[in-house]
């Protein structure tokens, strides 16, 4: 099986503090990769250089084959590579249509965006009803929901979430959750960096672990769940005798 | 008191005008984060070429707009490719800085321009209705200046039309608000920033025409318009075109009353008290989002 995404020795910096090394990872169609790690790791570099936000230093990032970096950022999303960015990043004065619409603002999501809206609105049936909404009066969960719907207007074939779960109330996490399982069902891949490491775990066919910009462990969701070092550092004590 | 409310009413038709020369200046700045202090100076040029159809050509003012508005656009679209597309490379704290050096730069190259085209006079256009006055009770109202108003409202009403419902103008407001978001959804942010700047300019362009209609056109008007625009940006925040248009309003109407209260001498003192008084007290602006 050929990988769409395809990262391979990555090295970026900001300013003199190397945010990342030598990172390598790949994630495959259809599939839910994990990325872990302690805030700082570089997870959110990590994303913006997928994303084409941050310049790498070194290494290769390959899209179904072909060379991302040289690839301008706003053209990336045509490719079928959409992002949930870290805080949601929603335009916040603009209804929830206008949002969702502007996820499908390239040429190739333009052209499928009634579908797009219905699998949206069929995923979170609330965004219908706040469709005239202006984003900054809703709730964090339902903000949360237009960013994925959002970034599902373009029909991603992977889907880069970065910490969907920060900041909402604990039963829209779940909410948020499922959704992602329903979008991987329907063939999307996900690529999800997560603060919530068991609900990311239990979600994940994969992961890799990120600690001070280098990947430090791989391995398959329920292997990592097992991982003593998994459990102590992000499980808490407890949960290693558990 | 008569003297009071006929200088409302004047205070609030050159408003219209400070509310129209804002919008651009607020566009620019908004979405581009780019402070264009000579977009005083596009208002005076948009003003000599509505000057130049007249003279010439025998145009009349308000339908050189058809030509003004166009070339406007087209004078943003080549000072953004050979000026502030450069400009808008550098991070955003840099940017401010940077843009205030070009744009005094322009500012002085439009000026030498214009009194080498046009001399240092001031220019008018006087057209057969002109003089006509519309008389309301004891008010007496310019036909030409209540028309300027019209028009300056009826492009303040397009732009918000075109903010709100055209597809680009949508990704216009979206990169103002997070171009590193706007990124991401497949805007091309380069072309929102081009295309916010020509809007501007043309915007400028227009009100340069109405100005010179109304009142006159010199090559040394564009720093007073600056000025004002500047002000009613503060006053009205960024992200709200009517908003900023009645900011302008307010703004013309608070310079005429102080005028009449305390002093002619007092009408440019009224705009700097809003200045510090707004950014002081509320610093996002009457109308602003943030």
């Amino acid at each position: 099986m050929s990988a769409l995404l395809e990262v391979e020795g990555l090295d970026a910096a900001y300013g003199d503090s190397r945010a990342l090394s030598g990172v390598t990872l790949s994630v495959g169609p259809g599939e839910i990769v994990a990325l872990l790690g302690p805030n700082g790791a570089g997870k959110s570099t990590l994303l913006g250089c997928i994303a084409g936000l941050v310049r790498p230093r070194a290494g290769t990032i390959r899209w179904d084959g072909r060379d991302l970096r040289a690839v301008s950022a706003h053209r990336i999303v045509e490719h079928g590579l959409a992002v949930v960015p870290e805080g949601r990043r929603l335009f916040g004065s603009m209804t929830v249509e206008d949002n969702l619409e502007l996820g499908a603002f390239s040429p190739r999501a333009r052209a499928g965006r009634r579908a797009s809206f219905e699998r949206v609105y069929a995923l979170f049936p609330v965004l219908r009803t706040r469709r005239r909404q202006i984003v900054r009066a809703l709730s964090g969960g339902q903000q949360q929901m237009v960013a994925v719907g959002r970034a599902l207007m373009a029909s991603p074939r992977l889907l880069m979430l970065d910490e969907p779960s920060l900041g909402i109330a604990p039963q829209l996490v779940s909410a948020i959750l499922d959704a992602l399982v329903e979008i991987n069902r329907a063939g999307v891949a996900i690529f999800l960096v997560e603060q919530n490491v068991r609900a990311a775990l239990t979600l994940a066919h994969r992961a890799y672990i990120l600690e001070g910009g280098r990947i430090v462990g791989a391995g398959g969701g329920a292997e990592l769940l097992r991982d003593p070092h998994v459990r102590r550092a992000y499980l808490g004590p407890l949960a290693v005798h558990e | 008191m008569l003297l009071i409310e006929q200088q409302i009413v004047l205070g609030l038709l050159l408003g219209g005008l400070y509310g129209l020369a804002a919008a651009g200046l607020s566009l620019v700045f908004g979405v581009l984060k780019v402070l264009d202090v000579a977009h005083g100076e596009l208002i005076m040029l948009g003003g000599y070429g509505a000057f130049w159809l007249f003279a010439l050509l025998h145009w009349d003012p308000f339908a050189s707009l058809l030509v003004v508005i166009p070339a406007s656009l087209l004078l943003g679209v080549v000072l953004y490719a050979v000026l502030f597309g450069f400009v808008v490379r550098a991070d955003e704290e840099t940017r401010v800085k940077n843009s205030l050096l070009v744009g005094f730069g322009l500012a002085l190259a439009l000026h030498a321009l214009a009194v080498r085209l046009w001399t240092a006079d001031d220019r008018s256009i006087t057209t057969s209705y002109g003089g006509a006055v519309i008389a309301v009770g004891d008010l007496s109202i310019p036909v030409i200046r209540l028309l300027s108003l019209a028009v300056a409202f009826a492009l303040i009403a397009g732009l918000h039309l075109l903010l709100t419902r055209w597809r680009w103008g949508k990704a216009i407001r979206a990169t103002a608000e997070d171009w590193q978001a706007a990124l991401l959804t497949g805007i091309d942010v380069r072309r929102a920033y081009l295309l916010a700047f020509a809007i501007g300019t043309a915007l400028a362009g227009a009100a340069g025409t109405l100005v010179t209609v109304g009142y006159s056109v010199s090559p040394s008007i564009g720093l007073e318009w600056t000025l004002k625009a500047l002000i009613v940006v503060v006053l009205a925040g960024l992200g709200s075109m009517l908003g900023t248009f009645v900011a302008g309003l307010f703004l013309g109407v608070a310079e005429a009353l102080s005028a009449a209260v305390f002093g002619g001498p007092y009408r440019e003192v009224v705009g700097l008290v809003i200045f510090v008084v707004v950014l002081v007290l509320r610093p996002r602006g009457l109308f602003g989002a943030r």
